[in-house]
Protein backbone atom coordinates (compact mmCIF):
# COMPACT_ATOMS: atom_id res chain seq x y z
CA UNK A 1 0.00 0.00 0.00
CA UNK A 2 1.38 3.43 -1.08
CA UNK A 3 0.73 6.09 1.09
CA UNK A 4 -0.80 9.54 -1.53
CA UNK A 5 1.63 12.22 -0.74
CA UNK A 6 -0.74 15.71 -1.70
CA UNK A 7 0.66 18.66 -2.29
CA UNK A 8 -1.09 22.26 -1.48
CA UNK A 9 1.36 24.73 -2.85
CA UNK A 10 4.77 24.37 -1.22
CA UNK A 11 3.36 22.40 1.75
CA UNK A 12 2.77 18.74 1.31
CA UNK A 13 -0.20 16.56 3.28
CA UNK A 14 0.45 12.98 4.00
CA UNK A 15 -2.21 10.95 6.47
CA UNK A 16 -1.11 7.16 7.49
CA UNK A 17 -3.74 5.29 7.47
CA UNK A 18 -3.76 1.89 9.58
CA UNK A 19 -2.42 -1.45 8.96
CA UNK A 20 1.13 0.01 7.46
CA UNK A 21 3.50 -2.65 7.67
CA UNK A 22 7.24 -2.42 8.28
CA UNK A 23 8.08 -2.27 4.73
CA UNK A 24 5.12 0.24 3.98
CA UNK A 25 6.65 2.31 6.58
CA UNK A 26 10.01 2.67 4.79
CA UNK A 27 8.49 3.11 1.58
CA UNK A 28 6.43 5.75 3.03
CA UNK A 29 9.30 7.44 4.04
CA UNK A 30 11.53 6.90 0.82
CA UNK A 31 9.00 8.20 -0.84
CA UNK A 32 8.41 11.96 1.18
CA UNK A 33 11.93 12.50 1.78
CA UNK A 34 12.27 12.14 -2.01
CA UNK A 35 9.07 13.87 -2.70
CA UNK A 36 10.85 17.15 -0.51
CA UNK A 37 13.72 16.90 -2.72
CA UNK A 38 12.43 16.93 -5.63
CA UNK A 39 9.63 19.54 -4.83
CA UNK A 40 11.76 21.87 -2.87
CA UNK A 41 8.71 21.84 0.03
CA UNK A 42 8.54 24.31 2.19
CA UNK A 43 6.87 22.47 4.79
CA UNK A 44 5.36 18.85 5.40
CA UNK A 45 2.22 18.43 7.53
CA UNK A 46 2.26 14.03 8.70
CA UNK A 47 -1.91 13.66 9.82
CA UNK A 48 -1.77 10.22 12.17
CA UNK A 49 -5.57 10.99 13.01
CA UNK A 50 -6.26 7.24 11.70
CA UNK A 51 -3.85 5.03 13.84
CA UNK A 52 -5.43 3.93 16.76
CA UNK A 53 -1.89 1.82 17.71
CA UNK A 54 1.43 3.12 17.64
CA UNK A 55 4.63 0.76 18.50
CA UNK A 56 8.07 2.06 18.74
CA UNK A 57 9.08 1.43 15.64
CA UNK A 58 5.65 3.35 13.67
CA UNK A 59 7.01 6.20 16.35
CA UNK A 60 10.54 5.73 15.17
CA UNK A 61 9.34 6.08 11.51
CA UNK A 62 7.71 8.71 12.24
CA UNK A 63 10.01 10.68 13.86
CA UNK A 64 12.63 10.06 11.89
CA UNK A 65 10.75 11.15 8.55
CA UNK A 66 9.87 14.35 10.27
CA UNK A 67 13.70 14.95 11.34
CA UNK A 68 14.43 14.00 7.45
CA UNK A 69 12.17 16.25 6.07
CA UNK A 70 13.67 19.00 8.59
CA UNK A 71 17.47 18.05 7.18
CA UNK A 72 16.23 19.08 3.77
CA UNK A 73 15.29 22.60 4.80
CA UNK A 74 11.37 22.13 5.08
CA UNK A 75 9.57 22.10 8.79
CA UNK A 76 7.26 19.25 9.64
CA UNK A 77 4.30 19.04 11.69
CA UNK A 78 2.58 15.63 13.09
CA UNK A 79 -0.80 16.02 13.27
CA UNK A 80 -3.74 14.48 15.61
CA UNK A 81 -2.12 12.40 17.77
CA UNK A 82 -5.01 10.58 19.30
CA UNK A 83 -5.31 10.57 22.80
CA UNK A 84 -5.02 6.64 23.82
CA UNK A 85 -1.86 7.23 21.81
CA UNK A 86 -0.01 9.79 23.55
CA UNK A 87 -0.53 7.58 26.48
CA UNK A 88 0.84 4.09 25.28
CA UNK A 89 3.97 6.47 24.04
CA UNK A 90 4.87 8.05 27.12
CA UNK A 91 3.89 5.23 29.29
CA UNK A 92 6.45 3.09 26.70
CA UNK A 93 9.05 5.92 27.01
CA UNK A 94 9.46 9.52 26.52
CA UNK A 95 11.16 10.72 23.43
CA UNK A 96 9.45 8.90 20.86
CA UNK A 97 7.59 11.12 19.37
CA UNK A 98 10.17 14.31 19.70
CA UNK A 99 8.98 16.28 16.31
CA UNK A 100 6.40 19.33 16.74
CA UNK A 101 2.86 18.26 16.96
CA UNK A 102 -0.55 19.46 16.56
CA UNK A 103 -4.22 18.83 17.06
CA UNK A 104 -5.46 18.49 13.75
CA UNK A 105 -4.30 19.03 9.48
CA UNK A 106 -5.57 22.65 10.04
CA UNK A 107 -3.88 23.60 13.31
CA UNK A 108 -0.83 21.94 11.61
CA UNK A 109 -0.80 23.56 8.48
CA UNK A 110 -1.47 26.81 10.38
CA UNK A 111 1.97 25.99 12.53
CA UNK A 112 3.41 25.35 8.85
CA UNK A 113 2.41 28.69 7.36
CA UNK A 114 3.98 30.57 10.72
CA UNK A 115 7.28 28.99 10.99
CA UNK A 116 8.33 29.59 7.07
CA UNK A 117 6.57 33.20 7.36
CA UNK A 118 9.23 33.58 10.95
CA UNK A 119 11.80 31.99 8.80
CA UNK A 120 11.94 35.07 6.79
CA UNK A 121 11.26 32.46 3.74
CA UNK A 122 10.16 34.77 1.12
CA UNK A 123 9.35 31.58 -1.04
CA UNK A 124 5.94 30.80 0.15
CA UNK A 125 4.47 34.24 -0.36
CA UNK A 126 5.70 34.50 -3.84
CA UNK A 127 3.41 31.61 -4.28
CA UNK A 128 1.02 32.42 -2.88
CA UNK A 129 0.64 35.78 -5.01
CA UNK A 130 1.40 34.13 -8.49
CA UNK B 1 -56.69 -23.31 10.19
CA UNK B 2 -58.82 -19.55 10.33
CA UNK B 3 -60.49 -20.53 13.92
CA UNK B 4 -57.23 -20.62 15.58
CA UNK B 5 -56.72 -16.90 14.52
CA UNK B 6 -58.77 -15.45 17.51
CA UNK B 7 -57.41 -18.19 20.26
CA UNK B 8 -55.94 -16.15 22.58
CA UNK B 9 -52.19 -16.97 22.73
CA UNK B 10 -50.67 -18.55 25.51
CA UNK B 11 -48.23 -16.09 27.71
CA UNK B 12 -44.39 -16.86 26.80
CA UNK B 13 -43.18 -18.47 30.56
CA UNK B 14 -40.80 -16.48 32.37
CA UNK B 15 -36.82 -16.81 31.37
CA UNK B 16 -35.67 -18.55 33.69
CA UNK B 17 -32.55 -16.80 35.37
CA UNK B 18 -29.10 -17.44 33.03
CA UNK B 19 -27.79 -20.13 35.64
CA UNK B 20 -24.28 -18.92 34.34
CA UNK B 21 -23.60 -15.42 34.95
CA UNK B 22 -21.85 -13.62 31.73
CA UNK B 23 -19.00 -12.37 33.70
CA UNK B 24 -16.42 -13.54 33.95
CA UNK B 25 -16.25 -15.05 30.55
CA UNK B 26 -15.15 -18.16 31.56
CA UNK B 27 -12.33 -18.52 28.73
CA UNK B 28 -11.71 -15.95 26.11
CA UNK B 29 -8.59 -16.76 24.09
CA UNK B 30 -7.02 -15.47 20.52
CA UNK B 31 -3.67 -17.33 18.74
CA UNK B 32 -1.89 -15.75 16.04
CA UNK B 33 0.62 -17.10 14.27
CA UNK B 34 2.87 -14.23 13.35
CA UNK B 35 4.89 -15.01 10.14
CA UNK B 36 4.74 -12.21 7.75
CA UNK B 37 4.10 -8.71 8.30
CA UNK B 38 0.62 -8.43 8.34
CA UNK B 39 0.04 -10.93 10.66
CA UNK B 40 1.60 -7.75 13.04
CA UNK B 41 -1.70 -5.66 12.31
CA UNK B 42 -3.64 -8.85 12.37
CA UNK B 43 -2.59 -9.54 16.00
CA UNK B 44 -2.43 -6.41 17.51
CA UNK B 45 -6.47 -6.37 15.94
CA UNK B 46 -7.88 -9.51 17.72
CA UNK B 47 -6.20 -8.77 20.75
CA UNK B 48 -7.96 -5.16 21.20
CA UNK B 49 -11.03 -6.92 20.19
CA UNK B 50 -10.79 -9.30 22.78
CA UNK B 51 -9.92 -6.67 25.47
CA UNK B 52 -12.80 -4.80 23.82
CA UNK B 53 -15.28 -7.30 24.59
CA UNK B 54 -14.25 -8.44 27.97
CA UNK B 55 -15.23 -4.82 28.89
CA UNK B 56 -11.49 -3.59 29.34
CA UNK B 57 -11.11 0.44 29.87
CA UNK B 58 -9.60 1.82 26.29
CA UNK B 59 -6.23 2.39 27.90
CA UNK B 60 -5.89 -0.62 29.07
CA UNK B 61 -6.67 -2.21 25.91
CA UNK B 62 -4.79 0.43 23.96
CA UNK B 63 -1.78 -0.60 25.92
CA UNK B 64 -2.23 -4.31 25.10
CA UNK B 65 -2.68 -3.41 21.89
CA UNK B 66 0.39 -1.76 21.77
CA UNK B 67 2.14 -4.36 23.82
CA UNK B 68 1.23 -7.11 21.34
CA UNK B 69 2.45 -4.93 18.03
CA UNK B 70 5.95 -4.82 20.05
CA UNK B 71 6.51 -8.11 20.68
CA UNK B 72 4.98 -9.52 17.30
CA UNK B 73 7.49 -7.15 15.75
CA UNK B 74 10.19 -8.81 17.84
CA UNK B 75 9.07 -12.16 16.78
CA UNK B 76 9.17 -11.46 12.94
CA UNK B 77 12.32 -9.66 13.90
CA UNK B 78 14.37 -11.07 15.81
CA UNK B 79 13.20 -14.88 15.71
CA UNK B 80 11.33 -14.86 12.02
CA UNK B 81 8.31 -15.75 13.47
CA UNK B 82 5.95 -17.28 16.26
CA UNK B 83 2.83 -17.45 18.14
CA UNK B 84 1.06 -14.80 19.94
CA UNK B 85 -1.36 -15.83 22.38
CA UNK B 86 -3.89 -13.74 24.58
CA UNK B 87 -6.15 -15.38 27.11
CA UNK B 88 -7.82 -14.01 30.19
CA UNK B 89 -6.49 -15.00 33.40
CA UNK B 90 -8.08 -14.90 36.53
CA UNK B 91 -7.73 -11.36 38.69
CA UNK B 92 -5.86 -10.96 41.73
CA UNK B 93 -8.67 -11.39 43.94
CA UNK B 94 -11.93 -13.60 43.73
CA UNK B 95 -14.26 -10.30 43.42
CA UNK B 96 -11.68 -8.57 40.90
CA UNK B 97 -12.49 -9.18 36.98
CA UNK B 98 -10.28 -11.33 35.01
CA UNK B 99 -7.30 -9.66 33.13
CA UNK B 100 -5.45 -10.55 29.75
CA UNK B 101 -2.13 -12.74 29.74
CA UNK B 102 0.36 -12.19 26.65
CA UNK B 103 2.23 -14.70 25.42
CA UNK B 104 4.87 -14.71 22.98
CA UNK B 105 6.98 -17.93 22.29
CA UNK B 106 9.35 -18.38 19.23
CA UNK B 107 11.89 -20.71 18.42
CA UNK B 108 14.20 -18.46 17.69
CA UNK B 109 18.28 -17.81 18.38
CA UNK B 110 17.20 -16.68 22.17
CA UNK B 111 18.66 -13.98 24.26
CA UNK B 112 21.73 -14.98 25.76
CA UNK B 113 21.35 -11.63 28.38
CA UNK B 114 18.04 -10.78 29.31
CA UNK B 115 18.98 -7.94 31.09
CA UNK B 116 20.61 -6.31 28.58
CA UNK B 117 17.91 -7.27 26.57
CA UNK B 118 15.51 -4.90 28.62
CA UNK B 119 17.68 -2.32 29.38
CA UNK B 120 16.45 1.16 28.01
CA UNK B 121 18.11 2.04 24.58
CA UNK B 122 19.61 -1.42 23.63
CA UNK B 123 19.04 -2.53 20.73
CA UNK B 124 20.57 -5.57 18.36
CA UNK B 125 18.39 -5.30 15.33
CA UNK B 126 18.86 -1.37 14.75
CA UNK B 127 15.70 -0.21 16.97
CA UNK B 128 15.59 2.22 19.21
CA UNK B 129 15.82 -0.22 21.78
CA UNK B 130 12.49 0.00 23.92
CA UNK B 131 10.34 -2.29 22.63
CA UNK B 132 10.77 -4.95 25.67
CA UNK B 133 11.39 -2.14 28.05
CA UNK B 134 8.04 -0.35 26.77
CA UNK B 135 6.29 -3.84 27.01
CA UNK B 136 7.19 -3.88 30.69
CA UNK B 137 6.25 -0.45 31.57
CA UNK B 138 2.74 -1.16 29.50
CA UNK B 139 2.13 -4.23 31.19
CA UNK B 140 1.37 -5.06 34.74
CA UNK B 141 3.01 -8.62 35.11
CA UNK B 142 6.09 -9.45 33.15
CA UNK B 143 7.98 -12.22 32.85
CA UNK B 144 10.59 -13.85 30.07
CA UNK B 145 12.90 -16.67 29.35
CA UNK B 146 15.03 -18.05 26.95
CA UNK B 147 17.43 -20.46 26.29
CA UNK B 148 19.80 -19.79 23.58
CA UNK B 149 19.60 -21.61 20.25
CA UNK B 150 15.93 -22.82 21.56
CA UNK B 151 13.82 -19.80 21.70
CA UNK B 152 12.01 -17.41 23.80
CA UNK B 153 9.15 -16.70 25.54
CA UNK B 154 7.54 -13.18 26.69
CA UNK B 155 4.28 -13.51 29.15
CA UNK B 156 3.35 -10.53 30.62
CA UNK B 157 -0.05 -9.85 31.88
CA UNK B 158 -2.69 -6.30 31.78
CA UNK B 159 -5.17 -5.88 34.81
CA UNK B 160 -8.25 -4.24 33.35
Amino acid sequence: MRIPVLSLGRILLVSIQEDLTDSDAMQFQSDLVERVAETEALGVAIDITALDVVDSYMARVINDTAYMVRLLGAEAVICGVQPFVAMTLIEMGRDLLGADCAFNLEQGLEILKGRIAKRGDTRFDEDEDA
Amino acid sequence: MMQHQNVPQPMPPERPADPIPSWPPSVASVCVRVETEPDIAAACREIRWLAERMGFARSPAYYLATAASELATNLLIHAGGGWLRAASVAGRHPNEPPGIELVAEDAGPGIADLALALTEGYSTAGGLGCGLPGVERLMDVFAMDSRPGHGTRVRAIKWP
